[in-house]
C-alpha cells in the first residue's frame, strides 16, 4: 500500500453527522472495481449528482474551490454502517488521503489505513472549527503530519492527534499486513497446537 | 483478582501475539464469506497465496442472488451474474466449504452460520460484513471486517486487533405483549445513539434478554453495529445449547459434553466490571418505528415524529431537518398516520422462521393493501416455512413469497424501491438510498411490517393482535 508521511492540501468540509458508507458510495456501485475506470464519480454519487447525472451545484465537492481536495473534515461517526472497503477505494480514486473527524465507524477506520488514507480523530469542537474555517475560506489548505502527529489549520494553529504506534509504523512505511503477520509463523503454529487442546471439543 | 467478562474470556483464548503497544494478533476459529467477498479471493489469487485453513472457511452467496428465479442465466446484470458464479469458482479453487446457490443450505451468511452450527459459543469468528455481530447471540466474539482484512484472514487465519472496551446493556423485567427483540434493539440505539457503542464490545444481559429465544437474540446482536459497536454478545445458556445441539458443524458425542461445560464457564464473572453500563426497563419498550436516516431516529409507534425546533443541539437539529426533508415527513405527525408504498420482510435481522411465523400470524385472514415481499433468510428457512404452511398464508394474503437472499435490504440483486417510495422494512438500515436510489426506509419488526402491509400505514400491531 501507499505510505503516508505528510500532506499539505486543500480540505473540504462535509457537514453530515453519521455519514454512513452507503452515502460515501451507494451499494449499486459495489459490483465495480477501481480498475474498471470511472470510479471517482461514485464518491457521494447520490448527493453529488441528480438522477439525470448532472452535478448538483450546491453539493460542496462540485464547487470549483474544493475540487482538488485531498483532505476531508467530517463530523461525528464518519464512515459508520456497512464494512464496504469500496468507501476507501473511492476516496483514493479521488486522491483523498486523509479524513479528519471527531469519531469514525470502527470498521471504516481500519479499512482506511489499509490503503494509505490517514484517519485522524480530533475533538468535536476542533472539527467544527476547522469546517467553519474551510467554509469561510474555500480552497484553503490544511497540513497533516504523521511523524509529529499534528494537524495545522489555516490560521497556523496546531492540534496533536493520537494514533496507535503499530498503525503509525505501518502507515509511514506502507507495510503490507500479511507479510508482517507471517513473521509470526512460529507463534502461530505453537498457538494452534495449544488452542486445539483448550478447544478440544471443536 | 477481579473477575472477567464473557468477552474478555473469549478474547484471551484467541491471542496469538500481544505486542507492547496493545495490538493483538487473534486466532480466527471460523471465517464466513459471501459473494461480496470476491475481492478477497481475487487479491489472494493475484498474490499467489492459498487459504491457510480452508476447512475453517465457509462461503454462501447472498447479496447478489435473485429472489424471483433460481436460474443464474436469468440474472440480467452481467457483473452480478459473474459475482454469483464466482462464489462457486472461488470455493472450489481454494477448497473452502460452499453452500452454493440453489442448495437448500444457501442463504444470508448471518442466517446460515448459526443454522449450520458453524457459529458456536466461545469461538472467534469474522466475516467481511458488518452484521457479523449477529453471531454473538450464541456467545462468541464475531465481528465484521473489510476486504483487506478478509484477505488477511484467508491468508493467515488471524487478524490484528486492539482490544475494545466493554459495555453491558441490561434489560430488566419482561417485554410487553407484541414487543420483540427488534423493538428492544431500536430502543437501545435510540438511548445510546448510532455512535454510542463505537469502540466497545456490548454484552446484553438481564431477565428480558435471558427470556429471548435464540433467534430473537440474533436480531438483537445483528443491529449492535447500528449502535456503532462491532460485536454484541449474549452469554450462552440452556437456550443456546438446545439451539446448537445436533447442527451439522456443531460438536457431538463426547465432544458435545466437553463443549457444554466449556461454554458454561464463559459467563461473565459476578465481580467483573464493564467500562460502561446501560440499563433499560423491558416493560417500558413499545413497538418501534424509525422515522429518519439513522437507526437512532426511532420513536414508539404510538408517538409523533419529533420536532427539530425542540432539539437543543444545533447539529442534531440540522440533521433532523435534513432527514425529515429526505423522508418527506412533517414534525408532529402521528407515526401511525404515515402511509407506505411497499413492505419488505426479510434480511439478516428478521428472516428466520420465528420472524416469518410472527409476520404470518398477523397476515393470516387479512389482505395486503401494498406490495409486500417476504424473503426467507435461507433455503432451509424457506423449506421449514413451507412445511408449516406459512407460504400459503402469505400468498393468500397477497404477499409475494421469494427465494432466499439479502434482497431489498440493500437492493443489489435488483429488488429495490423506486425513487420516493416509502417502505416498512424488517432490515437494519434506514440510510438514504439504502433500498434503492431515493428510497425511504422505516425499520420495524416482522409483526409490525405485516401490520403495515395489511393496513397501508404504520399500525400498532398490538391492536391487530387483539389486546392494545
Ligand atoms: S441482509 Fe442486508 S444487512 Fe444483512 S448481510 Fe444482507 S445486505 Fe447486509
Amino acid at each position: 500500500m501507499d505510505a503516508f508521511t505528510s500532506l499539505d492540501a486543500v480540505a473540504v468540509p462535509i457537514d453530515i453527522v453519521n455519514c454512513d458508507t452507503d452515502q460515501i458510495i451507494p451499494g449499486r456501485f459495489l459490483r465495480h472495481l477501481p480498475e474498471d475506470g470511472g470510479y471517482d464519480r461514485y464518491l457521494f454519487h447520490d448527493l453529488r449528482f441528480d438522477t439525470d447525472g448532472s452535478p448538483r451545484p450546491e453539493f460542496i465537492l462540485n464547487q470549483p474551490a474544493y475540487r482538488n481536495s485531498r483532505i476531508i473534515v467530517a463530523d461525528l461517526n464518519w464512515g459508520c454502517g456497512s464494512s464496504r472497503e469500496n468507501a476507501v477505494y473511492v476516496l483514493v480514486a479521488n486522491d483523498i488521503r486523509c479524513v479528519i473527524a471527531p469519531s469514525f465507524g470502527d470498521i471504516h477506520f481500519s479499512n482506511c489505513m489499509k490503503h494509505g488514507v490517514l484517519p485522524v480523530r480530533l475533538a468535536r469542537e476542533t472539527c467544527d472549527d476547522l469546517r467553519g474555517q474551510l467554509h469561510t475560506r474555500p480552497g484553503a489548505t490544511l497540513a497533516v503530519d504523521l511523524p509529529s502527529q499534528t494537524v495545522t489549520d489555516t490560521e497556523g494553529n496546531q492540534y496533536g492527534f493520537e494514533i496507535a504506534p503499530f498503525d503509525k509504523h505501518r502507515m509511514l512505511n506502507g507495510l503490507d499486513d500479511i507479510g508482517l503477520t507471517l513473521e509470526y509463523d512460529a507463534e502461530f503454529e505453537a498457538f494452534e497446537r495449544r488452542h486445539a487442546e483448550v478447544y478440544d471439543w471443536l | 483478582m477481579a473477575g472477567k467478562t464473557l468477552f474478555d474470556k473469549i478474547w484471551d483464548h484467541h491471542v496469538i501475539v500481544e505486542r507492547d503497544d496493545g495490538q493483538n494478533l487473534l486466532y480466527v476459529d471460523r471465517h464466513l464469506c459471501h459473494d461480496g467477498s470476491f475481492n478477497g479471493f481475487r487479491r489472494l489469487r493475484r498474490t499467489g497465496r492459498a487459504v491457510r485453513r480452508p476447512m475453517q472457511t465457509w462461503l454462501t452467496p447472498d447479496h447478489y442472488t435473485p429472489t424471483h428465479t433460481p436460474d443464474v442465466a436469468e440474472i440480467e446484470d452481467p457483473r452480478a451474474r459473474e459475482i454469483v458464479e464466482a462464489s462457486s469458482v472461488n470455493a472450489r479453487e481454494f477448497g473452502v466449504h460452499l453452500f452454493p446457490w440453489g442448495d437448500r443450505r444457501q442463504g444470508i451468511a448471518h442466517v446460515v452460520g448459526p443454522e449450520q452450527g458453524v457459529t458456536l459459543p466461545g469461538l472467534l469468528m469474522v466475516c467481511g460484513d458488518s452484521h457479523t455481530s449477529t453471531h454473538g447471540a450464541l456467545g462468541c466474539i464475531a465481528f465484521g471486517i473489510g476486504a483487506s482484512e478478509v484477505t488477511h484472514v484467508l491468508a493467515t487465519q488471524s487478524l490484528w486487533q486492539q482490544r475494545p472496551k466493554t459495555m453491558r446493556i441490561t434489560v430488566n423485567g419482561k417485554l410487553g405483549f407484541g414487543v420483540t427483540a427488534k423493538d428492544v434493539i431500536l430502543a437501545v440505539i435510540r438511548r445510546i445513539g448510532a455512535a454510542g457503542g463505537t469502540g466497545y464490545a456490548i454484552e446484553y444481559a438481564g431477565s428480558a434478554i435471558r427470556a429471548l429465544s435464540m433467534e430473537a437474540r440474533m436480531t438483537l446482536c445483528n443491529m449492535t453495529i447500528e449502535a456503532g459497536s462491532r460485536s454484541g454478545l449474549v452469554a450462552p445458556d440452556e437456550t443456546t445449547f438446545a439451539y446448537v445441539k445436533g447442527r451439522p458443524f456443531a460438536p457431538d458425542g463426547d465432544k458435545w459434553e466437553r463443549a457444554v461445560s466449556f461454554w458454561r464457564a464463559l459467563a461473565t464473572d459476578a465481580d467483573a466490571s464493564f467500562d460502561q453500563e446501560v440499563v433499560l426497563e423491558g416493560g417500558e419498550i413499545v413497538p418501534m418505528v424509525t422515522w429518519g436516516n439513522s437507526p437512532e431516529d426511532t420513536v414508539g409507534v404510538d408517538e409523533c415524529i419529533p420536532d427539530p425546533s425542540r432539539e437543543a443541539n444545533p447539529d442534531r437539529r440540522a440533521a433532523m431537518h435534513a432527514a425529515l426533508e429526505y423522508m418527506a415527513l412533517e414534525a408532529g405527525m402521528a407515526m401511525d398516520e404515515v402511509s407506505i408504498d411497499k413492505v419488505f420482510i426479510g434480511a439478516c435481522t428478521n428472516s428466520r422462521i420465528e420472524d416469518l411465523r410472527a409476520a404470518a400470524a398477523v397476515a393470516a385472514g387479512r389482505q395486503a393493501v401494498v406490495p409486500t415481499l417476504v424473503v426467507p433468510g435461507s433455503g432451509l428457512v424457506k423449506a421449514q416455512a413451507e412445511a408449516e404452511g406459512l407460504d400459503r398464508i402469505f400468498i393468500d394474503a397477497g404477499f409475494e413469497w421469494r427465494l432466499p437472499g439479502c434482497s431489498m435490504c440493500i437492493g443489489m440483486n435488483g429488488d429495490t424501491l423506486r425513487p420516493g417510495e416509502r417502505s416498512a422494512s424488517t432490515s437494519n438500515r434506514n440510510f438514504r438510498g439504502r433500498q434503492g436510489l431515493g428510497s425511504r426506509t422505516h425499520l420495524v419488526s416482522p409483526a409490525m411490517a405485516a401490520a403495515a402491509a395489511v393496513t397501508g400505514h404504520f399500525t400498532d400491531v398490538r391492536k391487530l393482535m387483539g389486546t392494545a
